[in-house]
């Protein structure tokens, strides 16, 4: 691997001329950006995680992402200053795409990002640069917009096709029905792959559909692509906990899981029998997850990763036992493309570049085709979209190990439509930002909120209960294993506070429970509590949207004056939070 | 698994076998009291005796990291380790934690799978007794809420 060539991207990356608005880089040039040097002798493209944002949105980068025990100041887990630290040149552009810092101030300076269609103009450039490049797509394409959800992911199986994405994995992809996902997966003109998905024991004995009846694999494990002559192997690894994370009921034949032991096997296989010239690992496993297996499975070039929405700007090389393993995450909302330039000797990979390219809407122009895509697939549904439900005086946003500004907004439209003391709201990390001063949309509201479970629940449930709640999803977060984590961030909380030890044990980290009049919260009491996203069983409720819609029309303007994170405890100084 | 036979073919033909291996009479005395002992040190104590206990690497243990419904969780124990005459799954926090045991007889192959049922988080172990000693491994598994995922 040539270490070298990748310490020098960033400096490359970096925007030549001096920005005093993207404006006056004219032409839309970009001032060098998007004009990357020759390097290696085939180009692969990495998107993940764009949630289904055809449109170009803001996205604010987290200013907590808390790394423990061995995670600790590494990377994915610096934000803000801290992770530029990391970077051998920063300007202003690259500091604003990569962090949270004066996210107001210069998002206006700088305006939105993705978009497919401003994506798909990207694309096209990189594949001309190189005479071709392999698109990969990690997944977490098909869900997060109301498109997304109206079309049950059809608008963006689409944008894909014309994207010409090549190969694909997948994690929200499989909220829809099964039978849906098999529809969506046959439409979808690349490959859909999945080492980790087989049928169940029983569905193989009820005779249901797989790929393969000798392994019982659902998808196909893996894809051979010739690019510029050389084979690449793509290897597809699902969301692991997706019947833990997101409800079973939707795919009841489907058995995920890590499937480590199978990984290997298979790179070896593939190693042995394909004789390809690179093995890369299209992954949804999350950063720290890849991490570790790149630590313990050899044979893998790369791991393309994503799930946790990471914008991590310089990859991570993974010494393991047969070698050395790139790992990358490539943030979320199609804020970036990573670009993987890999040279090739008799050994197979020698050496390689990455980049992690903000897409900047205002620096690429439109693609007329997809373009026009998006406005036709999106216009039946635009009255809806489109309506004005309220203002905003504070800058709205989620992403981050504890509650976003909107997540606040959401717990508020919990607790007062819905008349409870306590409201729960899921941490997820898909959503987008609303600067101050802007309209909240319907479409806004939709971005937090859209998936095929959004029943809202109102139910009374015993203090203890509570904190057991609270506590289960702070290990699957906070736990040092990273094969034991799921990789979303903290449940958001209305209506009381507490304080939280992540370095400590299951059980022992939340404590402190008090209602916003400061009472202690009673084990043994019962407490009013209402949230949504149930992955058990179908909730009663109204859909969460049409709760929070609600909320806004009632308040017409909105201004979060607090957000109700918990009290850290135990932790010295992290370069996860700011 | 053996690649001249498929997965779908495999498990139709488990359930022919399971009838057999589920037949009441087939459940030795000793392997019962095990099953009733409330504590993992007793469990082995009933199974295993005297027999002395050591950590290996020679045991491949397939189970979930988290599982996806601790009601039926697949497991899969299997050794290349000479002359295994039983494999046992012990389950340290489940209220009676042994889970399952296999009596390997000549001409078995020391791979045995089945379903467990586990209350909550817990080490799992695995053990394979020989004539002269047991083999063990052990891993946690996870028993979580859903939800919250990215």
């Amino acid at each position: 691997m040539n270490r070298r060539e990748f310490l020098e991207l960033i400096a490359k990356a970096g925007v030549t001329a001096s920005l005093s608005g993207c404006h006056a880089l004219g032409n839309k040039n970009a001032g060098g950006l998007y004009e990357l040097s020759k390097f290696g002798q085939a180009r692969v493209l990495h998107i993940t995680d764009t949630h289904a944002q055809l449109m170009p949105v803001y996205f604010r980068e987290p200013s907590v992402n808390l790394g423990l025990g061995s995670a600790k100041g590494k990377m994915p887990h610096r934000v803000g200053k801290n992770l530029l630290s990391e970077l051998r040149e920063v300007n202003p552009m690259l500091s604003h795409a990569y962090t949270y810092l004066d996210f107001t101030e210069a998002a206006q300076r700088f305006g939105k990002v993705g978009g497919f269609s401003h994506l798909a103009t990207l694309i096209e450039r990189l594949r001309g640069e190189t005479g071709g490049a392999l698109l990969l797509d990690g997944g977490d394409t098909w869900q997060g917009s109301g498109t997304a959800l109206w079309t049950r992911g059809k608008d963006m199986v689409g944008a894909c096709n014309l994207l010409g994405v090549d190969v694909m994995t997948g994690h929200w992809e499989f909220t829809y029905d099964a039978a849906e996902v098999i529809e969506n997966t046959a439409d979808f003109k690349g490959e859909f792959v999945a080492q980790n998905i087989r049928a169940t024991e029983d569905a193989m004995f009820e005779g249901v559909d797989v790929f393969d009846d000798d392994t019982g694999h659902v998808f196909k494990p893996y894809v051979i692509k010739e690019q510029n002559g050389y084979r690449i192997a793509v290897i597809g690894q699902a969301f692991p906990y997706t019947p833990i994370a997101n409800p079973s009921r939707f795919i009841p034949d489907w058995t995920f899981g890590i499937q480590e032991e199978d990984l290997a096997q298979l790179v070896e296989d593939i190693r042995v029998r394909e004789k390809p010239h690179a093995v890369i690992l299209l992954s949804h496993n999350g950063m720290d997850v890849d991490l570790k297996l790149a630590s313990r499975v050899s044979g893998i070039d790369a791991i393309l990763g994503g799930h946790t929405h990471d914008g991590v700007p310089v990859p991570v090389v993974v010494d393991n036992g047969g070698g050395k393993t790139i790992v990358t995450n490539a943030g979320s909302n199609g804020k970036f493309v990573g670009v993987l330039d890999l040279e090739f000797g008799r050994t197979g990979v020698v050496g390689f570049r990455y980049r992690l390219l903000p897409v900047f809407s205002n620096l690429l122009d439109e693609h007329v085709e997809m373009a026009k895509y998006i406005s036709e697939v999106r216009a039946p549904y635009l009255p809806a979209l489109n309506e004005k439900l309220a203002t905003t005086e504070s800058l709205l946003y989620r992403r981050g190990n504890f509650n976003g500004t909107f997540d606040q907004v959401i717990c508020d439209a919990l607790l007062e439509q819905l008349d409870s003391q306590i409201a729960l709201s899921p941490g997820f990390r898909w959503g987008t930002t609303v600067l101050p001063g802007d309209t909240i949309t319907m479409e806004r509201v939709l971005d937090q909120t859209c998936m095929t479970y959004p029943e809202t629940y109102v139910r009374e449930m015993e203090g203890h209960e509570l904190k057991m709640i609270l506590e289960s999803v702070a290990d699957n977060i906070f736990t040092p294993d990273p094969y034991y984590q799921q990789g979303g961030d903290m449940v958001r909380t209305g209506g009381m506070s507490y304080s939280c030890a992540p370095r400590n044990g299951f059980g022992e980290r939340i404590g402190d429970l008090r209602l916003r009049d400061g009472s202690l919260v009673d084990a043994s009491k019962r407490y009013k509590i209402a949230g949504w996203a149930t992955v058990g069983s179908k909730s009663a409720g109204p859909a969460v949207w049409d709760v929070v819609a609600d909320h806004l029309r009632d308040k017409k303007e909105v201004s979060v004056d607090r957000v109700e994170t918990p009290v850290l405890k135990g932790l010295t100084s992290n370069p996860g939070l700011a | 698994m053996n690649t001249n036979f498929s997965r779908r073919w495999f498990v139709k033909s488990l359930a022919a076998v399971a009838v057999i291996v589920s037949f009441p009479g087939v459940v030795f005395a000793r392997a019962k009291g095990a099953f009733n002992a409330g504590k993992t040190n007793d469990v082995v104590d009933v199974l295993f005796g005297d027999l002395p206990i050591e950590e290996s690497t020679e045991i491949t243990f397939k189970l979930p990291d988290i599982a996806e419904n601790g009601a039926v969780v697949p497991a899969t124990v299997a050794t290349e380790i000479e002359g295994v005459t039983q494999i046992a799954i012990v389950i340290d926090e489940n209220p009676n934690p042994l889970s399952a045991v296999f009596d390997i007889g000549e001409m078995s192959l020391a791979d045995v799978s089945t379903r467990i049922k586990i209350g909550k988080s817990s080490v799992a172990r695995a053990y394979v007794k020989t004539s002269d000693k047991v083999f063990m491994t052990s891993r946690e598994v996870k028993v979580t809420i859903g939800g919250c995922g990215g």
